[in-house]
């Protein structure tokens, strides 16, 4: 078990997500950095999937009540076992009684806890990560407060200390990321110098960047005027309403774009400019308020080849970790 | 491409690496809607391997699909395919459906409340949203505006933002049908079961949260129940009450109405009434009246 002493900001319980019910509004939810939680997975010796923690900013105080092997991932942040800093991308026994601390961030913004076995919460439409904004899933629907005890799941692989990712595979988070964005959509309601602004913009996060989405400033953008077909709504901004894919990035009022996240929502009627690829999701979720990102179009093939080279990097990692 | 073309012809495109989004048109109708459900229909039956949510929407539908397993731009091809097989609106076509009565309070002081926060957000900083609606639609007075509102039922087109959201459509003839502007920048703040209007479309929230219809009114009744308490919920073994499809009679209350059904909610004994009926699409838009006449008769008979 794990007996939480201090949630941290916003920590809740994350997998791969809840898939199937897009269409009635349910978004995935699941860990924001896929990359960070799968390889944290891995190195503590869990079948893909098996669900972990994820923090944001702030890294929550756990103490453990099992002798078990654990693995923080993610962002760039100093861990500590009962007081003695512990490496990063590696996975750690820890002993019952232990504590598990954390530093100030460096660098990225969410790290995440992998616990041999995983987190054990009850499944929630097949899933066990938390989705805050209706409060179902995860630990009671909700973020970790003080107090809380998660059980923990005893399905584990292989659990063993001392695995460790190779270096270079070690992410950086730089202050800007650079993200693929396939532009589509909508984004023909743009204007061409609206279109070239956007990708020519370094995005500032706002303090207003969760895991439904991220809101930027940084430019301001012009529809192209039209007769608004009916249904839209007068706004130029507006469209008929559609389905939002995840990572889609919206621009109501042309003054603050928003990239939904794992938690977003499914549908709307503002105009979309674009997808963000789905594997560069992981770099948004390393940025923090007060970071920059930058938007870099690729096209489908550009797109998939992106994904492709993420995914196999990750299939190479869980193949030398096993 | 020219404001014309995007209304007349479907397009199909690529939402990242995962989705597949396609627009039968740029504007809102029901034989456009019944095209996009044919086409979903139809998808989902034959189960390609690599499809792996399909979500119609109003007047367009998205797919997600593993690129991994199919490649979008195959996909695409298979949707081309199946348009040209559904065609377009059949005569015949009917859809099993139900009519529910949904209680709504309009010009509610909850959601008066947080609409006046938002202000700054809006079309018109100095009124408030029932007021706009009723004005760029031509009414003379709000009270005549919020009876077009309720006069006619609805067919939920879409189901999403988050779980268990409606977006409804009333049955009524175009030029009867209200339309609206989505707020300027869309709000921080909505009450849980505000009745909210965006488009052509009205819906309810289900939970407090950011949105950007205008507010104008409230429904008593949950539409969202995670935890299954009410039995509309339990019975049905689903967090949300409203299926793609269902045809809403939105039935207008008082405070005092309002404030009983909230009592049964807090009780646990709250049920919506509702009636099974087939809705054919091509007898509506011959006699729009004369169907929503009979589809009330029904429920309320």
């Amino acid at each position: 078990m794990i007996r939480v002493q201090d949630p941290g900001l916003e920590t809740t319980v994350q997998d791969t997500g809840r898939l199937g019910y897009y269409s009635i509004g349910f978004p995935p939810s699941g860990a924001l950095d896929s990359f960070a939680y799968h390889v944290g997975n891995a190195l503590v010796g869990n079948e893909p999937g098996a669900a972990a923690l994820e923090a944001v900013y702030l890294g929550p105080t756990l103490e453990f009540t099992v002798d078990t092997v654990i693995a923080v991932t993610g962002a760039d942040i100093p861990a500590f076992v009962d007081g003695e800093e512990i490496p990063t991308w590696e996975s750690v026994a820890v002993s019952s009684g232990s504590v598990l601390s954390f530093g100030q961030l460096r660098a990225g913004a969410r790290p995440y806890v992998a616990v041999a076995g995983g987190i054990d919460v009850p499944l929630y439409y097949g899933s066990r990560s938390t989705y805050t904004l209706v409060g179902i899933g995860g630990f009671q629907g909700r973020a970790l407060r003080a107090g809380d005890e998660l059980a923990l799941g005893a399905d584990a692989r292989d659990p063993k200390a001392g695995r460790r990712l190779d270096g270079a595979d070690v992410p950086v988070h730089p202050s800007t990321a650079e993200v693929h964005l396939l532009v589509g959509l909508h984004s023909y309601r743009l204007t061409e110098d609206s279109l070239a602004r956007f990708t020519d913009t370094e995005w500032k996060v706002t303090p207003d960047a969760n895991r439904v989405g991220y809101r930027f400033r940084g430019a301001e953008l012009e529809f192209v005027p039209r007769e608004q077909p009916f249904g839209a709504g007068s706004d130029p901004a507006n469209v008929t309403d559609c389905g939002y894919p995840v990572g889609s990035v919206q621009v109501p009022g042309g003054v603050e774009p928003i990239v939904l996240l794992q938690d977003a929502v499914t549908g709307g009627g503002y105009a979309t400019l674009g997808t963000v690829v789905s594997v560069d999701r992981d770099r948004l979720a390393q940025t923090k308020t007060g970071d920059r990102t930058r938007f870099v179009p690729v096209d489908l093939d550009g797109a998939l080849e992106v994904r492709r080279d993420r995914l196999g990097a990750l299939d190479r990692i869980r193949s030398a970790l096993t | 491409m020219t404001a014309t073309e995007a209304e007349t012809e479907t397009r199909y495109d690529h939402g990242g690496d995962e989705f597949v989004y396609v627009e039968l048109s740029a504007a809102m109708s029901l034989p456009v809607h019944f095209t996009s459900l044919a086409i979903t229909r139809r998808l989902g039956e034959e189960a390609i391997p690599g499809v792996e949510e399909i979500c119609p929407s109003n007047a367009s539908y998205m797919v997600r699909v593993d690129p991994d397993r199919l490649h979008p731009r195959d996909l695409v091809r298979e949707l081309q395919r199946i348009e040209g097989e559904v065609g377009s609106l059949s005569d015949d076509l009917t859809v099993a459906t139900r009519i529910v009565d949904v209680p709504i309070m309009l010009n509610d002081p909850w959601t008066h409340e947080v609409l006046m926060k938002f202000r700054d957000r809006h079309q018109d900083p100095t009124g408030t949203d029932l007021d706009y609606g009723a004005r760029i639609n031509g009414y003379e007075t709000t009270d005549a505006f919020i009876d077009a509102l309720a006069a006619s039922p609805y067919l939920v087109t879409m189901m999403g933002f988050v779980p268990g959201l409606p977006w409804c459509f009333q049955l009524v003839p175009r030029e009867r049908q209200v339309e609206v502007p989505k707020y300027v920048r869309p709000r921080t703040e909505t009450p849980e079961r505000a009745f909210g209007f965006g488009g052509a479309f009205a819906v309810i929230y289900p939970v407090k949260g950011a949105g950007g219809y205008q507010l104008f009114g409230s429904a008593p009744a949950p539409i969202f129940d995670g935890e299954q308490r009410l039995p509309d919920f339990a019975e049905n073994d689903s967090v949300v009450f409203f299926q793609h499809g269902d045809v809403i009679n939105y039935r207008r209350v008082d405070r005092e109405e309002y404030d009983d059904v909230r009592a049964q909610v807090d009780a646990g004994t709250w049920r919506y009434s509702y009636k099974e009926l087939e809705f054919s699409p091509s007898r509506f838009l011959a006699d729009p009246d004369g169907t929503n006449a009979a589809m009330k008769e029904v429920l309320y008979g």
